[in-house]
């Protein structure tokens, strides 16, 4: 027998006395290796459907995009691109054009803000749109009918065959939309969608001055790579303002996009791994006091100390293994559950199928984990004397000398931690940022555990019933694990709790808006005539709106003196060639007033008087809002003219302002004196508070029946979009955050199975001393209500500085702290500790003392 | 085969010097018996762990087999005691995930040897050959130092150290493992090293040194 096959044999050996306890740190290792592995190789999954889909992602090789009707030079390069003019066509190409509008059922009365998709072709070349019934697709086109998403059908109470009011035009519903490629199920929250032939658009008489539409042509190219097309005609379409797409580029955005969410999810299973790798480090410590006579016995008969050293290494190793190799499995049994819960957000469909890249990454990081995290209280095993086999007398003496190893394992183990950090999120600073802030937790909670040993200690009232002194003072035994199980709960309820709070304040700006003070509907494309008439409407209907706000489309030409495109297209110098130079190229919706609104707050300059005359020939004074101003680079004094519907308008910043966005409100990000833009097309908003749902409907029906045009936007509709949205980003997040909250636990039971001798041997002498049954469960109880009001408390407090640093900082929204619910979670978490201490104490206060000095013989 | 020179030993207790050992010389012949006897807090069980090699003294030397201790290292005086000494310890000191025929078997494995059939064979010798598969916590205290004997002898040790090893035992057992200890003693010519408050055992040994506050008080050779 060889020594490495010694140190093997007695690593499995020695496992036998402690199994149960071995495989609940198998357990804690093995449920943040399956998070890990389930997110990993969902990651890796979505990034081969993309690569598979890819084409379908854009229904097309090329589009071209723009905010307003396709210029002619873009068709007759669709035309080129296609060979249309030719005998044989190379491509085809197909338009959509898309809206929002109030859809309204006659039959049912029923109204809604959808958004049209007008298409006109053979759109998607690639991928399929499935309907019910099946095929309708293809009938859609070449007469008045529609196809619309399901959830449309259910809020007008309509159903197929029902004929749908979009404006004046008049369509059938022909069926429902099933699934659209690259389509996300989040994008239909503000709106649900209706397809209609395009060359029915114009019956809806929709498309006025001021709608905001988006007009894309669809290419596909059956010579040649769409790549180079979109390169070589970018810069010259960015005049006027048409964006080019192509499949690779939607691909790489996805892509991005996707991953992101995916790390993100992946660091937050790195906790839970991390949390599992506390508990192997805690379990050893509390395991090597236990073998001391078994290593100093086996340095007595002549193993050497390293030997000894790697018995329990190799332990510690294939704990690991087997904990990740179980977590693999787990993981991929999780891993069929993801995309359901963010299939929301996924335009593709998951074929989910084990990624070999993750199982491997998955066995290797857990083995790492636990090696890493035992190695520490691993080295205390080279400092047992094999004097102590005999006896210890001097104990203080016999004291070994202080292990330079150990604190090189404390780096090791930093530096390790660091590493999976920046590997899972795939950025140095990130990782180095997530490594910090748990480094940042872990301190709280390390403090917080020995500030509650050393108080309990010190401050405790002696008066205290008996069993709660006892209780409590069984968080400072010795080789107790306080300090383990606040660290692995508090984690949780960390984590738990900063999630909570960020969808809280999140979505309580809106709330607030809901006030009875707030206005909690929006009117808009409003055009100049309406205007009497719809304040007619408000007053029969006994409702008051807000003045109408105006509205002027315009786009910048000029940003202190320099031509935002160059003298000649495609300048690639020019600012509006920029990459990220959407600031200069975007059409702005500006309004003109004399006075700031409750929203905003001057930051910078001064606001016109409307008293004092301006000279007429002198550029118009605005106020532009302070983060756009700083995109554009321009501050107070600078001069930027506008092109407004063809006119050029000169104007200087005259003030900067903050804006509120979160506000249910017409906000802007530019704002003109009276007596510039009065005579400019415009077209007006209106906010009005209806407070009865029912009524709020009834108006918005006159209004499609009278106002096809008027776009009314319900806040509860946009509230219920944001929490849906929110919802769903949080429900994921939570999803893997629960894996550590089950680390914490498992961590937990291991603590109590380690000293489960120790507390049978204490429980049997209290009760030989007369306790009873119940006391004993008490004195269990105050022990872990101790711990689990400690653990919470530390957690969530540090989830509120956590929260209130990201809302206020990463947000730039106000904080407040929902007591009430984070009791209710906090009680959750209590409970679980205290129901997970007493269900691992039962065999102590059920047995009766014999019993247990019998079996302990 | 044991020869001791000068051996001191200070502890630092308190922040004060304890000597725990002072000046203690004396040899050993191969096969020869040794009992140390004295009263509580003498030194020893210190004694013996230096002999042993298992603690490093604070003066004086110490050679087993004609090597000198001093000049060996942790990692060299681990191997000595896997291929030259036995140890019984007065708290038996059985690993308790193994069950008798494995604790009998380590130091064999520890060498690298193969067990073979000598395990068992030494089990049979102290009269355990039916209860190979039993659990230290499933024996009694005279039969878990049977097993510790065994074990002890598994190696065909030069010299074997016990500490008070009937301490823990009643006279009837503790007369059964001294006897087994003498036979072995004779049968192998292992030299034999002892720790005792037992008169008895004591009275079994070819020579008797007597320890009291760390220095040897008479020595029956001498």
């Amino acid at each position: 027998m060889t020594g490495a096959r010694f140190v093997w044999t007695m690593a499995w050996r020695e496992t036998r006395a402690s199994r149960r306890r071995l495989s609940l740190l198998i357990g804690a290792v093995a449920i943040g290796v399956a998070a890990l592995v389930a997110i990993n190789a969902f990651t890796d999954n979505l990034r081969v459907s993309i690569r598979d889909q890819a084409r379908s992602l854009l229904g097309a090789d090329l589009s071209f995009s723009s905010r307003r009707p396709l210029p002619d030079r873009v068709d007759a390069l669709v035309d080129s691109l296609t060979c249309r003019t030719t005998e044989e066509p190379c491509g085809a190409s197909a338009r959509v054009v898309t809206f929002a509008a109030m859809g309204y059922v006659p039959r049912t009365e029923g109204t809604r803000l959808v958004r049209v998709e007008a298409v006109r072709g053979d759109y998607p070349f690639y991928g399929e749109i499935r309907t019910d019934p099946a095929g309708a697709w293809r009938r859609l086109q070449g007469d008045r009918q529609a196809l619309v998403d399901p959830a449309l059908l259910t809020t007008l109470g309509a159903a197929v065959g029902d004929t749908l009011a979009l404006g004046t035009g008049r369509f059938v519903i022909l069926g429902t939309v099933l699934n659209v490629p690259g389509d996300v199920g989040i994008g239909t929250a503000f709106g649900p969608r209706v397809f209609v032939p395009e060359e029915y658009l114009e019956e809806t008489n929709l498309l006025r001055f001021g709608s905001r539409a988006q007009y894309t042509t669809y290419v596909r190219l059956d010579r040649g790579d769409a790549q180079p097309v979109a390169d070589a005609y970018r810069p010259l379409l960015r005049g006027d303002r048409v964006s080019v797409r192509t499949v690779e580029e939607s691909q790489r955005n996805l892509n991005e996009s996707l991953s992101r969410l995916g790390r993100y999810l992946g660091l937050v299973a790195l906790i839970a791994l991390l949390l599992g790798g506390l508990g192997v480090a805690s379990a050893v410590h509390v395991f090597i006091r236990q073998k001391l006579d078994t290593i100093a016995v086996l340095r007595c008969l002549g193993a050497t100390a390293r030997q000894v050293f790697a018995i329990y290494l190799v332990q510690a190793a294939a704990l690991g293994l087997i904990g990740s190799a179980i977590g693999v499995v787990l993981g991929l049994g999780i891993q069929l559950l993801i995309p359901q819960i963010v299939r929301d957000f996924l335009p593709v469909d998951v074929r989910v199928t084990p990624s070999w890249g993750a199982i491997w990454a998955g066995l290797g990081v857990g083995t790492w984990v636990a090696l890493i995290f035992a190695l520490r209280p691993l080295l205390a095993i080279r400092g047992i004397s094999p004097l102590e086999a005999l006896r210890r007398p001097y104990e203080e003496a016999a004291r070994a000398p202080r292990d330079l190893l150990r604190p090189l394992a404390a780096v090791a183990l930093a530096l390790s931690v660091a590493a999976l950090a920046i590997l899972q999120a795939e950025s140095v600073s990130q990782g180095l940022g997530f490594t910090a802030a748990i480094g940042i937790a872990v301190g709280v909670l390390w403090l917080a555990s020995l500030g509650l040993i050393r108080g309990v200690r010190r401050w405790f009232p002696s008066r205290f019933p008996y069993v709660w002194r006892q209780g409590l003072a069984n968080l400072y035994r010795p080789a107790n694990q306080t300090v383990t199980v606040v660290l692995a709960l508090g984690f949780g309820a960390y984590l738990l709790g900063t999630l909570y709070l960020l969808q809280h304040n999140l979505l309580r700006d809106l709330r607030i808006d809901a006030a009875p003070t707030r206005p909690n509907i929006l009117l808009f494309d409003i055009q100049p005539d309406q205007r009497d008439g719809l304040l007619a409407e408000f007053t029969v209907a006994g409702h008051t709106p807000t003045p109408f706000v105006p509205i002027v489309p315009m786009r910048i030409s000029e940003v202190e003196g320099r031509p935002v495109f160059g003298p000649a297209a495609g300048d690639s110098a020019a600012p509006g060639q920029r990459r990220g130079g959407w600031a200069f190229r975007r059409e702005y919706r500006s309004t003109y007033r004399d006075t700031l609104v409750r929203s905003e707050r001057l930051v910078a300059g001064d606001w016109w008087d409307p008293a004092v005359p301006r000279d007429p020939g002198a550029p118009a004074p605005v106020s532009a809002e302070a983060s756009v101003a700083e995109e554009l680079g321009v501050g107070v004094g600078d001069e930027i003219v506008w092109d407004v519907q063809g006119v050029p308008v000169r104007t200087r910043v005259a003030s900067l302002r903050e804006v509120d966005w979160a506000r249910f409100e017409t906000n802007f990000y530019f704002v003109f004196p009276s007596g510039v833009l009065e005579a400019a097309p415009q077209i007006f908003v209106t906010l009005s508070r209806i407070d009865d749902p029912g009524a709020r409907a009834q108006f918005q029906r006159r209004l499609v029946e009278r106002y096809p045009n008027v776009t009314a936007l319900d806040l509860s509709l946009v509230q219920q979009a944001l929490d849906r949205i929110i919802g769903h980003v949080v429900l994921a997040v939570r999803f893997m955050a629960i894996f550590s909250l089950a680390t914490g636990a498992v961590v937990l039971i291991g603590a109590v199975a380690t000293s489960r001798f120790q507390r049978i041997r204490e429980a049997v002498l209290l009760k030989t001393l007369g306790a009873t049954s119940d006391q004993v469960a008490r004195v269990v109880l105050a022990e872990y209500l101790a711990l689990g009001v400690l653990a919470c408390a530390a957690g969530l407090l540090l989830a509120i500085g956590a929260a209130w640093a990201l809302t206020r900082f990463v947000f730039e929204s106000s904080f407040a702290v929902p007591a009430l619910q984070l009791l209710g979670l906090s009680g959750a978490i209590v409970l679980l500790t205290v129901l997970v201490g007493l269900w691992n104490s039962t065999e102590v206060f059920r047995k009766t003392p014999l019993e247990v000095l019998r079996a302990e013989e | 085969m044991l020869r001791c020179e000068s051996l001191t030993q200070v502890y630092q207790s308190g922040g004060r010097d304890l000597t725990v050992l002072e000046d203690i010389t004396f040899q050993l012949e191969p096969g020869g018996f040794l009992a140390i006897v004295g009263p509580s807090g003498s030194g020893k069980t210190t004694l013996l762990g230096l002999l042993a090699g298992l603690d490093r003294p604070t003066r004086g030397s110490v050679h087993l087999d004609g090597q000198d201790l001093a000049g060996l290292d942790e990692n060299e005086r681990a191997r000595l005691r896997g291929e030259k000494v036995g140890f019984v310890f007065q708290s038996f000191q059985l690993i308790p995930t193994l069950t008798a025929l494995e604790n009998v078997q380590v130091p064999l494995e520890l060498r690298g040897d193969d067990p073979g059939p000598r395990g068992r064979e030494l089990l049979t010798r102290v009269g355990l050959g039916d209860r190979t598969h039993h659990y230290p916590a499933q024996l009694s205290g005279g039969e878990q130092q049977r097993v510790a004997l065994a074990r002890a002898f598994s190696i065909r040790p030069k010299i074997l150290f016990a500490d008070e090893p009937t301490g823990n035992l009643d006279a009837k057992t503790g007369g059964t493992v001294i006897d087994l200890m003498a036979e072995l003693n004779r049968e192998s010519g292992t030299t034999l090293v002892l720790v005792t408050h037992d008169h008895d055992l004591a009275s079994r040994a070819r020579r008797t040194l007597r320890l009291a506050d760390g220095r040897v008080v008479s020595d029956s050779a001498a």
